[in-house]
């Protein structure tokens, strides 16, 4: 197993095939690489003299000084990039990005090319990624090493993907949400690195508390079993899977064969080695980052707090679905929650507060709740909707007079501390706490989804994604028990 | 290629790991048949007689099962006429003959060796329609016992295995035990290719397969 702290965590980097032209993929990576506040040295070599981005292109790799980079990223065509790779190994670079493309995937010439490419690295002791990839990320060192965008949040999501457009994905998602990322690495041919490499990677690596891949193709699937199952018992592996209504190729002679799709049979693979499977990129990208900012819950039991009504009786339908049971709430629970709300409220799971809260309610309700130990999930929903009503008060023609100045302030000061409490609460009592607004799309600067957003905590654009992604955790939990893990 | 074993030679093979199948005992007359019955205290009437033999891969589509045989008179015409259906591409021929079990639930189990995944165990609902529901559990041998009963977490019928039409409750544990050692045999049998149980019908909560096809590759030894 190469060593991939040069491909991650570079202390300088060599970049083939800069250009003046901003459109080529050489200068988009220094770019991306400069823009992101890479620190460590970077040497652009490119065929034309002179200065790329306020930075003296070098001629050859020769000029580089000796240990000063430990990683390649190869913007150059094929043809080349052996004698690039040689000079580089000189220089001391024991990992290489190849983003070049004209390999395995352009026909017989560039497959022979590749094995050969695969062949010389073996030899100069050089860890492999790609080639046709589109980079590398890495937020601990500020890398952005990518020849397309974008770079992401600080967070604890390492990505690996057999597609690259799938890393840009999940990088999206990750700045909409807030939700950051330690690695992303798109596996390009994967002709030396492949997803189970970067994984085992990732589960060994202290700035990565949950991996995301996306995978389409399998070639030994039973490899992939064997490598990921003990990963997956250390680390959540959260799994989305392309291709996944192709039928199974192989005439079947019996019932059982008749029955095994490839999907049928992938899916058994990750229940069985416990990776997590996502149905599609948004699920994925929700589950992981529930599991990367919020702690594993107990058991199936969940508790809706919502401020009002309909949200609540949604959440519940939508949990019929999953393994998840809206739990009775307990006499010793009801009498605590008597005490902080007026009569009105629905004396029952969902906890519908009927609007009877005042300044600290929530912060006390989700604390009661969270705490009691036949709780293993909390849903908070209706948070923002204070803040939306400042927001139109706001924007009317009578602010700020007739009081208004100063209701609009609580209320968005209701709503940053609602997701305060959450995220306080969730750790504070090892019980998740998943909150879900549509405003988290809809307005995204309302404090509630803003709050969560700056605390680096997913915001759920719905009851049922939030439910979807509690599921996940829940399973998880449960594979682990059944283990004794 | 690959060659099909007769129920009878799938059934020994997988009941020699623990895979429950129902009592049964084999002929190749008439009269040994019924000698058979008479020396085997498990095989009770009413039985099923089947004519089976590698060759013969659809017995219900070619009449050569006889369902709740009453008793010993009936079995011997029924062996007769069996043996009479014979025709000479079916080759070595015998007649199974095996305890009628009752249960209103069947589930399918199986074993598949996948192209990428390796040896695989199933469990499903079963029955004529089990390929058309396609409500079934994979899983790559061979399996922990957690394994097998989240395989049965995993189906959506689960109504199926509590009470049901004055049935008793299904036995998780002892479908349980019969996956593992299902896998079991994909793993240890040489050769294997496949294998379907079906039905696997729950007799007082209890798996009973009652039909066995197992296929084993060229290079096996069965």
């Amino acid at each position: 197993m190469p060593d991939l702290d040069a491909l991650f965590d570079p202390k300088g980097i060599i970049i083939t095939g800069v250009s003046k032209h901003p459109g080529k993929f050489g200068f988009v990576t220094l770019h991306n690489l400069l823009t992101s506040g890479y620190e460590g040295a970077v040497y652009p070599v490119s065929r034309e003299p002179g200065e790329v981005l306020g930075l003296s292109v070098i001629g050859s790799i020769d000029d580089v000084p000796d240990g000063a980079a430990e990683m390649l990223f190869i913007c150059t065509p094929p043809a080349i990039n052996e004698g690039l790779l040689r000079q580089a190994a000189a220089k001391g670079v024991t990992a290489a990005f190849c983003a070049a493309g004209g390999y395995r995937e352009a026909g017989p010439e560039g497959a022979e090319m590749e094995q050969r490419l695969v062949a010389l690295c073996d030899e100069l002791g050089i860890a492999l990624a790609g080639p046709n990839g589109q980079g590398v990320v890495s937020t601990p060192s500020s890398m952005c090493a990518q020849i397309v965008a974008p770079f992401a949040p600080a967070g604890k999501i390492a990505i690996a993907s057999q597609s690259g457009n799938f890393v840009s994905s999940f990088l999206n998602l990750a700045n909409h949400t807030g939700v950051g990322v330690s690695r992303a690495v798109a596996a390009g041919n994967a002709s030396v690195l492949g997803i189970a490499d970067y994984l085992e990677y990732f589960t060994n690596d202290p700035e990565t508390a949950v991996s995301l891949v996306y995978i389409e193709s399998v070639d030994d699937g039973r490899e992939m079993f064997e490598r990921m199952a003990p990963l997956a018992a250390r680390k959540p592996i959260v799994v989305v899977k392309g291709g996944a209504s192709a039928a199974g190729a192989r005439a079947a002679a019996s019932h059982t064969g008749a029955l095994a799709s490839d999907d049928a049979v992938f899916d058994g693979m990750c229940r069985q080695a416990g990776l997590i499977r996502a149905k599609d990129v948004e699920e994925a990208f929700e589950a992981a980052a529930t599991f990367a900012t919020q702690p594993l819950p107990a058991g199936d039991r969940v508790v809706v707090v919502t401020t009002v009504g309909g949200w609540g009786v949604a959440a519940v339908d939508a949990m019929a679905d999953t393994r998840l049971e809206p739990t009775a709430l307990s006499d010793d629970l009801m009498a605590a929650i008597d005490e902080k709300l007026p009569p009105r409220w629905s004396k029952n799971n969902p906890i519908d507060m009927a609007g009877g809260e005042t300044r600290d309610t929530v912060p006390e309700i989700l604390q009661l709740v969270a705490e009691h130990p036949d709780v293993d999930a909390v849903v908070l929903l209706g948070v923002g909707i204070q803040s939306n009503t400042a927001a139109m008060i706001r924007g009317g023609p009578f602010f700020p007079n007739h009081g208004l100045e100063r209701i609009v302030g609580f209320h968005e000061r209701q709503d940053t501390r609602y997701a305060e409490a959450a995220a306080g609460i969730s750790t504070a009592t090892g019980t998740p706490i998943v909150v879900a607004t549509e405003l988290a799309n809809a307005a995204p600067d309302n404090p509630a989804p803003a709050t969560l957003h700056a605390l680096g905590r997913l915001c759920h654009a719905s009851a049922d994604r939030a439910i979807r992604s509690l599921h996940h955790l829940a399973g998880h939990s449960a594979w682990r028990q059944a283990r004794g893990l | 290629m690959s060659t099909t074993l007769s129920e009878a030679e799938s059934r020994r093979v997988v009941s020699g790991y623990g895979v429950p199948v129902s009592p049964f005992v084999t002929g190749t007359s008439t009269a040994e048949v019924l000698a058979a019955v008479a020396a085997d205290a498990n095989v009770t009437f009413p039985v099923v007689a089947k004519l089976c033999g590698r060759a013969i891969a659809h017995k219900t589509e070619r009449g050569l099962v006889r369902l709740r045989i009453a008793d010993t008179d009936a079995l011997a015409a029924a062996c007769d006429e069996l043996l009479g259906k014979a025709v000479p591409d079916d080759g070595k021929v015998e007649v199974l003959v095996s305890t009628m079990v009752d249960g209103n639930r069947e589930l399918i189990a199986g074993l598949n060796d996948d192209p990428q995944f390796g040896m695989t165990v199933m469990v499903g609902i079963g029955g004529i329609l089990a390929e058309a529901i396609r409500d079934v559990s994979f899983r790559l041998a061979p399996i922990t016992e957690v394994d097998a009963a989240e395989m049965l977490n995993d189906l959506a019928t689960q109504r199926l295995f509590g009470e049901f039409r004055g049935e008793r409750e299904a036995d998780r544990a002892a479908i349980v035990d019969a996956l593992v050692a299902l896998a079991r045999v994909g793993v240890e049998e040489p050769g294997l290719r496949s294998a379907d149980l079906n039905p696997l019908i729950l007799v007082d909560g209890k798996p009973v397969a009652v039909d066995a096809l197992l296929e084993i590759g060229e290079d096996g030894d069965a």
